[in-house]
């Protein structure tokens, strides 16, 4: 028995699979459900009393943010110092820390779920997947092929994360020009393990922000980090790292 | 330069037997990435979803009663709801306003579950707009359609995270009566 549920949360849809349910595994989904929309409510730059709006307006202060966002400010400075500058918690000058803030929500979600003793779940953030247990199996999708798949990844504890063009405003711009990036239609990374999720989909922001050469080259030197970059121009192929494939089915 | 190219035509396990010939790790990744061809290993995993209803594909609901988006139009209650379970029926959403435009989506249902989700509407303003939204949208659609495929568990895009498309699917699965 699966349990299924789809949640219509920070602007996009979060979905859950839950292969082992019980009734305090069903209870977590709640909870998450209701975490998912707390941390909306906190950081969401498009609702105009999130403690993030306040403080993009100047209505309060950085310096008196709340623990949580604090720490949310902390693990963007920590990327931006590991993309070398491409990843920001101000994409466009304004505070924005959605692109860590997304994949967070949804580890948060994961680790409510295990903590109720589910061991064999996946939880979908607008395109950014943390699964844990397995295996799963995870598409990509094919920015070419409305509604097909580009790849199928497979493994146990799958963490996929997907940049792209699609992904509109705040989040893509290259930070040092505010220009959106060129050369990349979108950009994959994959990892495996728990928790990594906001990590992956911070560092796949950047290194899509890099473009094909520099991103692809950036992902292949972090360690447990795989790349499929997939270029604007159909005849061309797609290009990963060498060890992406060990994901691709 | 070492560089693989995958005929259209290889299966899967041979994709993943020429790749596994390869030189692994040790290379930065730019100058010699492995090719993957498009569209080669891949086209019949998409599925068309909701059409296998095999095990592992339970979208009753039953066993997850978390509730849905508050956000949900509530114009689109009432009609249909309580003929759920019908075997056949479109459901057509609410046409929400965006900033790029107007979207509007509808769905069928069949013995219960989502077997088709159609985008009516969606912002055509501009061409770039098009562009994104002529395969963003869809995507959403697969990542619907497929959580009721027993074949893929979920899928990674770069969603064109459009309220409107979601609130315009929430107003027609509350007119379906469906979770």
């Amino acid at each position: 028995m699966t349990t299924r549920h789809a949640e219509h949360v920070m602007g996009t849809v979060f979905s859950f699979v839950v292969r082992d349910p019980s009734p305090a595994v069903d209870e977590a989904l709640r909870a998450a459900v209701d975490r998912l929309h707390a941390i909306d409510a906190r950081f969401s730059p498009y609702r105009a009393d999130s403690e993030v709006s306040r403080i993009a307006r100047g209505e309060s202060e950085l310096a008196d943010a709340s623990p949580e966002l604090a720490e949310v400010m902390e693990r963007c400075a920590e990327i931006g110092t590991l993309t070398d500058g491409w990843f920001s918690a101000y994409p466009e000058g304004r505070l924005d820390p959605s692109g860590w803030v997304k994949g967070w929500a949804v580890e948060q979600a994961c680790a409510l779920l295990c903590e109720a003793g589910s061991t064999e779940h996946c939880v979908n953030g607008g395109g950014d997947v943390q699964s844990v247990g397995g295996p799963w199996r995870i598409g990509v999708a094919d920015p070419f092929r409305p509604g097909g798949l580009a790849a199928v990844l497979a493994g146990r504890d799958l963490v996929v994360a997907t940049s792209g063009t699609a992904e509109r405003g705040a989040h893509i711009v290259d930070p040092r020009t505010g220009e959106a990036p060129t050369g990349l239609l979108s950009l994959t990374l994959v990892s495996s393990g728990p928790g990594l999720l906001a990590r992956t989909d911070a560092c796949a922001t950047a290194a899509f922000a890099m473009g094909a050469e520099q991103g692809l080259a950036w992902a292949g030197r972090q360690p447990g980090l795989e790349a499929l970059a997939i270029l604007p121009d159909p005849a061309l192929p797609k290009r990963a790292t060498n060890g992406f494939l060990r994901y691709a089915l | 330069m070492r560089r693989a190219i995958v005929t259209t035509t290889a299966t899967a396990a041979g994709v993943v037997l020429l790749l596994s010939l390869k030189p692994h790790g040790g290379q930065t990744a730019s100058a010699q990435a492995p090719v993957i061809s498009s569209g080669s290993d891949t086209g019949s995993t998409t599925g068309t979803g909701g059409t296998s209803g095999t095990g592992g594909t339970d979208n009753s609901g039953s066993g997850s009663s978390a509730t849905t988006a508050p956000s949900a139009s509530p114009s689109a209650k009432g009609g249909g709801s309580s003929s759920g379970k019908a075997s056949h029926a479109s459901y057509t959403g609410q046409a929400v306003d965006t900033r790029y435009g107007p979207v509007q989506v509808r769905i069928d249902v069949s013995a219960g579950k989502i077997s088709k989700i159609d985008v009516l509407q969606y912002p055509d303003g501009l061409q770039r707009d098009q562009d994104i939204n002529s395969y963003a949208l869809p995507v959403l659609n697969q990542e619907a359609l497929s959580a009721q495929s027993a074949q893929i568990d979920s899928v990674s895009g770069a969603t064109y995270t459009s309220d409107g498309y979601t609130q315009s699917l929430q107003s027609a699965l509350d007119q379906a009566g469906l979770k």
